[in-house]
């Protein structure tokens, strides 16, 4: 990510400190992740420490400090989905990509995380790829959703 | 489009709004809430408007995309007004149907109908059917009917009526006594009675305030304020706006979670239109009063629902809470008095000035008045968001609107309140909801999330869970919680893994207490909540797990195992094919075994053995019987006997 990129984020919220984590997420939501190089800038931008920023940026889940796969996979926890059997799709996911919640595998193809709820009981369990959501996935469906990806 | 400067100009532009709308012309609604998105209402949509342009409707019919209607389980929902007719579960395909039958033809397409379970009977208006009938859809009745990125559709509903009264012809103490008298209490958890809540922050010397609307929602299972932001954001603007003059604020902000895009940008739409119309700004219509409202997405952490994490969160720090000697409504945001609500409470603010405190009081019972929005989700047929009066008994919600338990299951409890709540019972499902009733029980109201639950689901599993979830979002800040519940989880988990042993329920009794008694923020004092609820009802389970380490629902991975029954098995290959670990050896007319060291428990065969044959057992608390030898493994059918 280039440093314009990031001054314009910056100049967007009005390089305001308090603005901190809404840069953040901008960065991150444009970047995939927060290189220490994007974090420096934004530290020298709005005069805030850099241990302040990675306090942030280590204490919120949305923010992550390694780069992400490819492909983006959310295998929803929430209660609902809990119930309905979440926990045997995602071993399942963990079996076939060899990556446990947090990770991204070595060919940087797929990055796991759990999320505790994407708001789509109705369909649960729930497992979404680069945002777009199969519902109702057992093990067996899951394995067949992710052969799509390359 | 100019400001509007005054009540009168409001309704004059409302008149002119309704004077271009004809009620008799055909309008389809279709719902693009996130649930009803991710079973494809964006391509239902898009052949809506193709077709309707290959037929040449375009002049005779409107398509408006709404937020959430609720019935989440039959997504996507389209409903054809003015008739009303209802269909659920639309594909792309159905659509040209739709178009030329029931629009240009005038008649119904039978199988997009609801079916009434009870009577088997076609069910044409959403009304009658069972899941709304039972509803009091105060607050999110409008949600199925007005388009969320369209300021003119909340107007033509009636839409700034409350704000204009309040600015026009209310002093500020008026309308707090208004809200007071309404005994309004917090939709989000607390359940704090919104008027003590703003007068104290309006009795606080301190100039500036704030208001804040807390739509960090993030308790698992539970949507409805995502649902309402999504769907109709300017009633919340407006509630808002109302709370902002009552108390003497002129800057709000809006807390909410960035996993929720949709209703980030639905807000930041409805503000800016709001903003070019004269509702938020300087002078608002008029009278003097300035307000704005600003947007601030929340970067995922559960503690920042808690009042004093969240306006940490808001000046741009980790969102870690405080200790309330003195409560945010006096020391708040940039400790300024700040007045935080749930989406919900402030959603019902519009309604109390509108119709009046007195109106509002005669829904629900003593302590809690209105109604609330449950996130109905689980074990349950009717998945979805459900309004209904305080005071409606357990066993309504989850049986007469809800459906019952799907696939002829039983009940075993209901799970309130979230992760700081607790589950309710069978014996105790006459239970009325309300504020104090849930709590005596040993759960809360929470924000409203209801997950039923039915005999596979294992209780200690589920107490394991929320404490896994709440040791996940513990800030860190104080020692009860974030040690304590990790403890708390490690000897859950050893339960559910067969590795408990005498002592360990008084054990997580003993630091359940102690997270109860000295944790800094609600959500460790809460956390114990779950365990100590399932305890409660509960308790053989635990013993099971922990003495004979047997899983009574069968659901515990380390507990149990899978295991063909050799008498029932007709070597049909189902099973065999789909199991990801191959570990079922067998063939065409041989019996098949599951290999114990190579099964993942993953369930797979389970659901793959046909319910006639019902081969693949689970079992818990016994060891698996020995494979049946080779030479017996042989089927041979009758049809090939002859």
């Amino acid at each position: 990510m280039d440093n314009d990129k990031i001054d314009q984020i910056v100049d967007n919220h009005g390089c305001e400190a308090s603005s901190l984590i809404q840069i953040l997420l901008d960065i991150q939501s444009e970047n995939h992740w927060l290189s220490k190089e994007a974090l420096e800038k934004v530290s020298k931008s709005l005069q805030v420490p850099l241990t302040r920023i990675r306090h942030i940026a280590t204490f919120y889940k949305a923010f992550s400090l390694v780069p992400k796969g490819r492909h983006e996979i959310h295998i929803c926890v929430g209660t609902a989905c809990h119930v309905r059997g979440a926990t045997r799709v995602l071993d399942t996911v963990q079996d076939l990509t060899g990556i446990r919640p947090g990770e991204t595998d070595l060919d940087l193809k797929f990055s796991l995380e759990t999320v505790n709820c994407l708001g789509c009981c109705a369909l649960g369990p729930v497992m979404e790829v680069d945002g777009k959501t199969h519902g109702k996935m057992a093990p067996s469906k899951a394995a067949g959703v992710l052969r799509n990806y390359e | 489009m100019s400001q509007i400067n005054s009540p009168a100009e409001l309704e004059e532009f409302r008149q002119s709004i309704l004077s271009k709308r004809d009620p008799d012309k055909h309008c389809i609604t279709l719902c693009s809430g996130s649930a009803c998105h991710a079973s494809g209402s964006a391509e239902v949509i898009a052949s809506i408007e193709e077709e309707i342009k290959k037929q040449g409707l375009g002049a005779e019919v409107d398509v408006r995309r709404t937020g959430c209607h609720g019935f989440c389980e039959r997504g996507p929902i389209i409903v054809i007004h003015p008739e009303e007719i209802c269909y659920f579960q639309i594909e792309p395909k159905d659509v040209p149907e739709i178009i030329s039958q029931t629009i240009k033809e005038k008649k119904l397409i039978e199988r997009l109908l609801y079916t009434d379970p009870g009577t088997n009977k076609k069910i044409i208006h959403e009304s009658e059917i069972p899941f709304y009938k039972y509803q009091k859809r105060l607050v999110f009745g409008s949600n199925g009917s007005i388009d969320p990125k369209s300021i003119e559709d909340y107007l033509a509903i009636g839409g700034y009526a409350a704000l204009a009264k309040v600015l026009s012809g209310m002093t500020s103490e008026q309308v707090l006594d208004e809200v007071k008298k309404s005994k309004l209490r917090g939709r989000g958890g607390g359940g704090f009675p919104a008027g003590s809540k703003w007068e104290g922050s309006r009795n606080a010397p301190e100039k500036i305030k704030y208001v804040i609307v807390n739509a960090d929602e993030g308790d698992p299972g539970a949507y409805m304020d995502r649902a309402l932001l999504e769907g109709n954001p300017h009633s919340i603007l407006e509630g808002l706006t109302i709370g902002a003059y009552a108390i003497g604020s002129h800057e709000g902000y809006i807390y909410v979670r960035q996993e929720y895009p949709l209703a980030v940008e639905n807000v930041h739409i409805a503000i800016k239109k709001a903003e070019e119309y004269g509702f938020l700004g300087k002078n608002i219509l008029g009278s003097g009063f300035d307000f704005i409202v600003k947007v601030h997405r929340g970067a995922g952490a559960f503690v920042c629902g808690e009042s004093t994490a969240l306006m940490t969160a808001l000046e741009g720090r980790a969102g870690e809470p405080r200790p309330k000697y003195i409560r945010s409504n006096i020391k708040g945001l940039w400790d300024r008095p700040s007045v935080l609500n749930n989406v919900e409470t402030w959603a019902n603010v519009p309604l109390i000035i509108n119709k009046g405190a007195d109106w509002f009081t005669q829904f629900g019972t003593e302590g809690s008045k209105g109604t609330k929005i449950f996130s109905l989700v689980g074990k349950i047929t009717n998945t979805g968001l459900v309004e209904v009066p305080m005071g409606m008994p357990l066993r309504d919600i989850i049986y007469k609107i809800g459906g019952g338990i799907p696939g002829g299951k039983k009940f075993k409890a209901v799970q309130t309140g979230g992760p700081s709540g607790g589950c309710v019972p069978e014996e105790l499902l006459d239970l009325q909801v309300g504020f104090d009733e849930l709590t005596m029980a040993g759960s809360m109201m929470g924000s409203g999330g209801m997950i039923v639950m039915d005999e596979d689901t294992c209780m200690v599993d589920v107490s394991r869970y929320f404490i896994h979830f709440l040791t996940d979002e513990s800030c860190g800040k104080c020692v009860p919680c974030r040690e304590g519940l990790r403890q708390m989880l490690r000897i859950l988990t050893n339960i559910t893994e067969g590795k408990g042993k005498e002592g360990d329920i008084e054990l997580l009794e003993e630091l359940s207490e102690t997270a109860r008694e000295a944790a800094l923020c609600a959500l460790g004092k809460s956390a114990p909540n779950p365990f100590l609820s399932t305890l409660r009802y509960f308790r053989d389970e635990y013993e099971a797990h922990i003495r004979e380490k047997r899983c009574p629902a069968l659901s515990c991975k380390e507990l149990i195992a899978f295991h063909i029954d050799p008498a029932k098995c007709q070597a049909c290959m189902m099973c065999l094919k789909k199991c990801p670990a191959e570990a079922i050896v067998g063939g065409k007319n041989k019996i098949h075994v599951i290999d114990q060291e190579k099964c993942t428990k993953c369930g797979t065969c389970f659901e793959a053995c046909p319910p006639r044959f019902g081969a693949v057992k689970k079992i818990s608390g016994e060891p698996v019987p020995s494979p049946v030898p080779e030479e017996e493994r042989i089927i041979i059918r009758k049809s090939k006997e002859k």
